[in-house]
Protein backbone atom coordinates (compact mmCIF):
# COMPACT_ATOMS: atom_id res chain seq x y z
CA UNK A 1 0.00 0.00 0.00
CA UNK A 2 1.89 3.04 -1.42
CA UNK A 3 1.63 6.50 0.28
CA UNK A 4 -0.75 7.73 -1.97
CA UNK A 5 -3.54 4.52 -1.23
CA UNK A 6 -3.37 5.58 2.28
CA UNK A 7 -4.10 9.12 1.91
CA UNK A 8 -6.85 8.55 -0.45
CA UNK A 9 -8.32 5.32 2.06
CA UNK A 10 -8.41 7.87 4.89
CA UNK A 11 -9.91 10.65 2.83
CA UNK A 12 -12.46 8.01 1.30
CA UNK A 13 -13.12 6.93 4.65
CA UNK A 14 -13.87 10.59 5.90
CA UNK A 15 -16.33 11.31 2.56
CA UNK A 16 -18.15 8.45 3.13
CA UNK A 17 -18.52 8.91 7.38
CA UNK A 18 -19.76 12.37 6.87
CA UNK A 19 -22.09 11.47 3.55
CA UNK A 20 -23.28 8.68 6.36
CA UNK A 21 -24.01 11.45 8.81
CA UNK A 22 -25.76 13.39 6.17
CA UNK A 23 -28.43 11.15 5.43
CA UNK A 24 -28.76 10.15 9.26
CA UNK A 25 -28.57 12.94 11.56
CA UNK A 26 -31.27 14.32 12.82
CA UNK A 27 -30.55 18.17 12.90
CA UNK A 28 -31.00 20.03 9.32
CA UNK A 29 -28.44 22.17 9.73
CA UNK A 30 -25.49 19.44 10.70
CA UNK A 31 -26.64 17.86 7.79
CA UNK A 32 -25.62 20.54 5.51
CA UNK A 33 -22.50 20.73 7.45
CA UNK A 34 -21.70 17.21 7.74
CA UNK A 35 -22.28 18.29 3.39
CA UNK A 36 -18.84 20.84 3.83
CA UNK A 37 -17.38 17.67 5.93
CA UNK A 38 -17.71 15.00 2.64
CA UNK A 39 -17.58 17.41 0.01
CA UNK A 40 -14.29 18.81 1.26
CA UNK A 41 -12.58 15.29 1.50
CA UNK A 42 -13.77 14.38 -1.64
CA UNK A 43 -11.70 17.61 -2.91
CA UNK A 44 -8.69 16.27 -0.73
CA UNK A 45 -9.26 13.13 -2.66
CA UNK A 46 -9.28 15.14 -6.45
CA UNK A 47 -6.34 16.40 -5.15
CA UNK A 48 -4.47 13.17 -4.41
CA UNK A 49 -5.74 11.99 -8.01
CA UNK A 50 -3.81 14.50 -9.44
CA UNK A 51 -6.80 16.48 -10.46
CA UNK A 52 -6.17 20.00 -8.80
CA UNK A 53 -8.22 22.14 -11.11
CA UNK A 54 -10.82 20.42 -10.28
CA UNK A 55 -10.15 20.25 -6.54
CA UNK A 56 -10.55 23.78 -6.20
CA UNK A 57 -13.60 24.42 -8.56
CA UNK A 58 -15.15 21.49 -6.15
CA UNK A 59 -14.04 23.86 -2.85
CA UNK A 60 -15.42 26.96 -4.40
CA UNK A 61 -18.93 25.76 -5.67
CA UNK A 62 -19.92 22.94 -3.34
CA UNK A 63 -18.69 24.27 -0.31
CA UNK A 64 -18.84 27.74 -1.14
CA UNK A 65 -22.36 28.16 -3.37
CA UNK A 66 -24.35 25.44 -3.10
CA UNK A 67 -24.13 24.32 0.85
CA UNK A 68 -24.86 27.64 1.45
CA UNK A 69 -27.40 27.81 -1.19
CA UNK A 70 -29.00 24.94 0.84
CA UNK A 71 -28.69 26.63 4.06
CA UNK A 72 -30.65 29.79 2.66
CA UNK A 73 -33.33 26.72 1.76
CA UNK A 74 -33.40 25.61 5.11
CA UNK A 75 -33.33 28.79 6.63
CA UNK A 76 -36.14 29.80 3.99
CA UNK A 77 -38.53 27.30 4.96
CA UNK A 78 -38.53 27.69 8.50
CA UNK A 79 -37.06 24.24 9.43
CA UNK A 80 -36.13 22.92 13.02
CA UNK A 81 -33.09 24.18 14.56
CA UNK A 82 -33.01 21.15 16.65
CA UNK A 83 -33.61 18.12 16.70
CA UNK A 84 -36.77 16.90 14.48
CA UNK A 85 -38.05 13.64 14.75
CA UNK A 86 -39.41 13.38 11.53
CA UNK A 87 -36.99 13.42 9.56
CA UNK A 88 -36.79 10.05 8.15
CA UNK A 89 -39.87 8.78 6.44
CA UNK A 90 -41.66 5.55 7.24
CA UNK A 91 -39.81 3.13 4.58
CA UNK A 92 -36.36 3.18 5.82
CA UNK A 93 -35.92 -0.22 5.95
CA UNK A 94 -36.61 -0.73 2.69
CA UNK A 95 -34.39 2.26 1.36
CA UNK A 96 -31.63 0.68 3.40
CA UNK A 97 -32.00 -2.55 1.52
CA UNK A 98 -32.32 -1.01 -1.54
CA UNK A 99 -28.89 0.95 -0.58
CA UNK A 100 -27.30 -2.04 0.65
CA UNK A 101 -28.02 -4.32 -2.46
CA UNK A 102 -26.75 -1.27 -4.60
CA UNK A 103 -23.72 -1.18 -2.43
CA UNK A 104 -22.89 -4.90 -2.52
CA UNK A 105 -23.35 -4.68 -6.68
CA UNK A 106 -21.33 -1.44 -7.33
CA UNK A 107 -18.53 -2.80 -4.94
CA UNK A 108 -18.23 -5.98 -5.96
CA UNK A 109 -18.54 -5.42 -9.64
CA UNK A 110 -15.58 -2.61 -8.99
CA UNK A 111 -13.49 -4.78 -7.09
CA UNK A 112 -13.95 -7.69 -9.71
CA UNK A 113 -13.26 -5.48 -12.40
CA UNK A 114 -10.23 -3.02 -11.26
CA UNK A 115 -8.49 -5.33 -8.70
CA UNK A 116 -5.05 -6.08 -10.25
CA UNK A 117 -5.49 -2.45 -12.14
CA UNK A 118 -3.18 0.23 -11.01
CA UNK A 119 -3.07 4.13 -12.70
CA UNK A 120 0.14 6.27 -12.49
CA UNK A 121 -0.38 9.55 -10.61
CA UNK A 122 1.97 12.51 -12.47
CA UNK A 123 1.90 15.41 -11.63
CA UNK A 124 0.36 18.50 -14.10
CA UNK A 125 -2.24 16.42 -15.75
CA UNK A 126 -4.70 18.52 -14.22
CA UNK A 127 -3.57 21.58 -13.99
CA UNK A 128 -5.62 25.23 -14.36
CA UNK A 129 -3.45 25.57 -18.17
CA UNK A 130 -3.85 22.02 -19.02
CA UNK A 131 -7.93 22.25 -18.42
CA UNK A 132 -7.67 25.55 -19.93
CA UNK A 133 -6.74 24.53 -22.87
CA UNK A 134 -8.57 21.63 -23.57
CA UNK A 135 -12.02 23.65 -22.38
CA UNK A 136 -11.25 26.72 -25.01
CA UNK A 137 -9.53 24.67 -27.93
CA UNK A 138 -11.94 21.18 -27.82
CA UNK A 139 -14.85 21.57 -25.77
CA UNK A 140 -15.70 24.91 -26.45
CA UNK A 141 -19.01 24.41 -28.14
CA UNK A 142 -20.61 22.66 -24.47
CA UNK A 143 -18.75 25.40 -22.66
CA UNK A 144 -21.06 27.91 -24.60
CA UNK A 145 -24.20 26.15 -24.18
CA UNK A 146 -23.81 25.34 -20.46
CA UNK A 147 -23.69 29.16 -20.12
CA UNK A 148 -27.14 29.31 -22.12
CA UNK A 149 -28.50 26.12 -19.54
CA UNK A 150 -26.75 28.91 -16.90
CA UNK A 151 -28.90 31.65 -17.87
CA UNK A 152 -31.94 29.67 -18.09
CA UNK A 153 -32.20 28.31 -15.10
CA UNK A 154 -31.31 31.37 -13.20
CA UNK A 155 -34.21 33.18 -15.17
CA UNK A 156 -36.44 29.95 -14.24
CA UNK A 157 -35.30 30.24 -10.34
CA UNK A 158 -36.22 34.48 -11.03
CA UNK A 159 -39.92 33.21 -11.85
CA UNK A 160 -40.48 30.88 -9.75
CA UNK A 161 -39.72 32.80 -6.54
CA UNK A 162 -41.07 35.71 -7.17
CA UNK A 163 -44.63 35.98 -6.63
CA UNK A 164 -45.34 39.34 -8.20
CA UNK A 165 -45.10 39.34 -12.04
CA UNK A 166 -47.09 35.93 -13.03
CA UNK A 167 -50.65 37.65 -12.66
CA UNK A 168 -49.53 39.93 -16.22
CA UNK A 169 -53.27 40.91 -17.48
CA UNK A 170 -53.94 42.53 -13.72
CA UNK A 171 -51.00 45.04 -13.55
CA UNK A 172 -52.80 48.06 -15.33
CA UNK A 173 -55.90 47.81 -13.05
CA UNK A 174 -53.69 47.02 -10.12
CA UNK A 175 -50.36 49.03 -10.05
CA UNK A 176 -48.45 48.20 -6.81
CA UNK A 177 -48.00 45.09 -6.35
CA UNK A 178 -46.62 45.03 -2.82
CA UNK A 179 -50.23 44.59 -1.19
CA UNK A 180 -51.52 41.90 -3.35
CA UNK A 181 -50.20 38.37 -0.77
CA UNK A 182 -52.17 40.19 2.03
CA UNK A 183 -55.78 40.07 -0.69
CA UNK A 184 -54.76 37.09 -1.51
CA UNK A 185 -55.26 35.76 2.15
CA UNK A 186 -58.03 37.27 3.00
CA UNK A 187 -59.80 36.84 -0.06
CA UNK B 1 -1.82 3.71 -6.96
CA UNK B 2 -4.95 0.63 -6.87
CA UNK B 3 -7.75 1.81 -9.39
CA UNK B 4 -10.06 -0.05 -6.83
CA UNK B 5 -9.82 2.63 -4.21
CA UNK B 6 -11.40 5.55 -5.76
CA UNK B 7 -14.04 3.47 -7.46
CA UNK B 8 -15.28 2.07 -4.10
CA UNK B 9 -15.50 4.86 -2.64
CA UNK B 10 -17.82 6.69 -5.22
CA UNK B 11 -20.10 3.42 -5.23
CA UNK B 12 -19.98 3.36 -1.39
CA UNK B 13 -20.92 7.23 -2.02
CA UNK B 14 -23.42 6.61 -4.32
CA UNK B 15 -25.25 4.01 -2.56
CA UNK B 16 -25.65 6.30 0.84
CA UNK B 17 -27.00 9.24 -1.28
CA UNK B 18 -29.24 6.30 -2.55
CA UNK B 19 -30.17 5.71 0.49
CA UNK B 20 -30.51 9.22 1.64
CA UNK B 21 -32.92 10.04 -1.67
CA UNK B 22 -35.29 7.01 -0.40
CA UNK B 23 -35.26 7.24 3.25
CA UNK B 24 -35.24 10.96 4.14
CA UNK B 25 -38.80 12.78 3.95
CA UNK B 26 -37.69 16.58 4.27
CA UNK B 27 -37.24 17.71 0.70
CA UNK B 28 -33.87 19.52 1.19
CA UNK B 29 -32.43 16.42 2.48
CA UNK B 30 -33.18 14.72 -0.88
CA UNK B 31 -31.59 17.26 -2.16
CA UNK B 32 -28.48 17.02 -0.40
CA UNK B 33 -28.79 13.34 -1.32
CA UNK B 34 -28.88 13.99 -5.15
CA UNK B 35 -25.61 15.97 -4.72
CA UNK B 36 -23.81 13.24 -2.63
CA UNK B 37 -24.65 11.07 -5.57
CA UNK B 38 -23.14 13.48 -7.97
CA UNK B 39 -20.31 13.75 -6.24
CA UNK B 40 -19.99 10.03 -6.58
CA UNK B 41 -20.16 10.34 -10.41
CA UNK B 42 -17.20 13.10 -10.50
CA UNK B 43 -15.03 11.01 -8.67
CA UNK B 44 -15.66 8.03 -11.46
CA UNK B 45 -15.31 10.65 -14.16
CA UNK B 46 -11.98 12.35 -12.85
CA UNK B 47 -10.46 8.68 -11.52
CA UNK B 48 -11.01 7.43 -15.33
CA UNK B 49 -10.18 10.62 -17.13
CA UNK B 50 -6.55 10.38 -15.09
CA UNK B 51 -6.70 6.78 -16.11
CA UNK B 52 -7.02 6.76 -19.44
CA UNK B 53 -4.51 9.60 -19.59
CA UNK B 54 -7.07 11.37 -21.72
CA UNK B 55 -5.16 14.04 -23.57
CA UNK B 56 -8.44 15.63 -24.40
CA UNK B 57 -9.20 16.01 -20.73
CA UNK B 58 -12.81 14.66 -21.11
CA UNK B 59 -13.39 13.04 -18.07
CA UNK B 60 -12.10 16.29 -15.74
CA UNK B 61 -13.83 19.11 -18.40
CA UNK B 62 -17.47 16.96 -17.89
CA UNK B 63 -17.23 16.92 -13.86
CA UNK B 64 -16.60 20.88 -14.07
CA UNK B 65 -19.72 20.80 -16.31
CA UNK B 66 -21.44 18.39 -14.11
CA UNK B 67 -20.72 20.54 -10.82
CA UNK B 68 -22.17 23.72 -12.94
CA UNK B 69 -25.42 21.59 -13.93
CA UNK B 70 -25.31 20.29 -10.29
CA UNK B 71 -25.55 24.55 -8.95
CA UNK B 72 -28.17 24.86 -11.42
CA UNK B 73 -30.30 22.10 -10.09
CA UNK B 74 -29.70 22.82 -6.68
CA UNK B 75 -30.77 26.55 -7.43
CA UNK B 76 -33.64 25.18 -9.45
CA UNK B 77 -34.65 23.08 -6.74
CA UNK B 78 -35.24 25.44 -4.23
CA UNK B 79 -37.22 27.61 -6.06
CA UNK B 80 -39.75 24.66 -6.19
CA UNK B 81 -38.94 23.64 -2.78
CA UNK B 82 -39.61 27.67 -2.17
CA UNK B 83 -43.00 27.66 -3.96
CA UNK B 84 -44.47 24.37 -2.42
CA UNK B 85 -43.78 26.17 1.04
CA UNK B 86 -45.70 29.59 -0.05
CA UNK B 87 -48.59 27.46 -1.17
CA UNK B 88 -48.47 24.39 1.36
CA UNK B 89 -46.52 25.92 4.53
CA UNK B 90 -44.58 21.92 4.50
CA UNK B 91 -42.06 20.67 2.22
CA UNK B 92 -42.46 16.90 3.77
CA UNK B 93 -42.44 15.03 0.38
CA UNK B 94 -44.56 11.91 1.86
CA UNK B 95 -47.44 14.09 2.29
CA UNK B 96 -47.70 15.87 -1.19
CA UNK B 97 -49.77 13.43 -2.80
CA UNK B 98 -51.66 15.84 -5.25
CA UNK B 99 -50.96 13.80 -8.03
CA UNK B 100 -51.20 10.51 -6.95
CA UNK B 101 -54.52 8.39 -8.32
CA UNK B 102 -55.84 5.94 -6.12
CA UNK B 103 -56.50 8.23 -2.73
CA UNK B 104 -59.31 11.38 -3.05
CA UNK B 105 -57.41 14.31 -2.37
CA UNK B 106 -59.16 16.40 0.27
CA UNK B 107 -60.46 19.73 -0.85
CA UNK B 108 -58.26 21.96 0.98
CA UNK B 109 -55.12 20.77 -0.23
CA UNK B 110 -56.32 20.63 -3.77
CA UNK B 111 -57.67 23.84 -4.34
CA UNK B 112 -54.49 25.75 -2.77
CA UNK B 113 -51.98 25.84 -6.56
CA UNK B 114 -54.53 27.69 -8.17
CA UNK B 115 -55.12 29.68 -5.45
CA UNK B 116 -52.12 32.00 -6.16
CA UNK B 117 -53.06 31.91 -10.16
CA UNK B 118 -56.58 32.72 -9.48
CA UNK B 119 -56.54 35.33 -6.60
CA UNK B 120 -56.31 38.77 -8.08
Amino acid sequence: MSGQEIVFALLGVVAVGSAILVVTTRQLVHAALWLVVSFGALAGGYLVLTAEFVAWVQVLIYVGAIVVLLLFGIMLTRAPIGESADLDSGNRWAALAVAAATAAVLVTVMVIGFRDTKMALDAGGGSAEELGAAVFRTWALPFEVLSVLLLASLVGAIVLSRSDIRTRPDVRTRPETGARPDEEGGA
Amino acid sequence: MHLAYPTVVAALLFSVGVYGVLARRNAILVLMSVELMLNAVNLNLVTFDIWYRDRLHGGQVLTLFTIVIAAAEVGLGLAIILLVFRNRQMVDIDRLRALSEETEPEPGTQREPDREEAAP
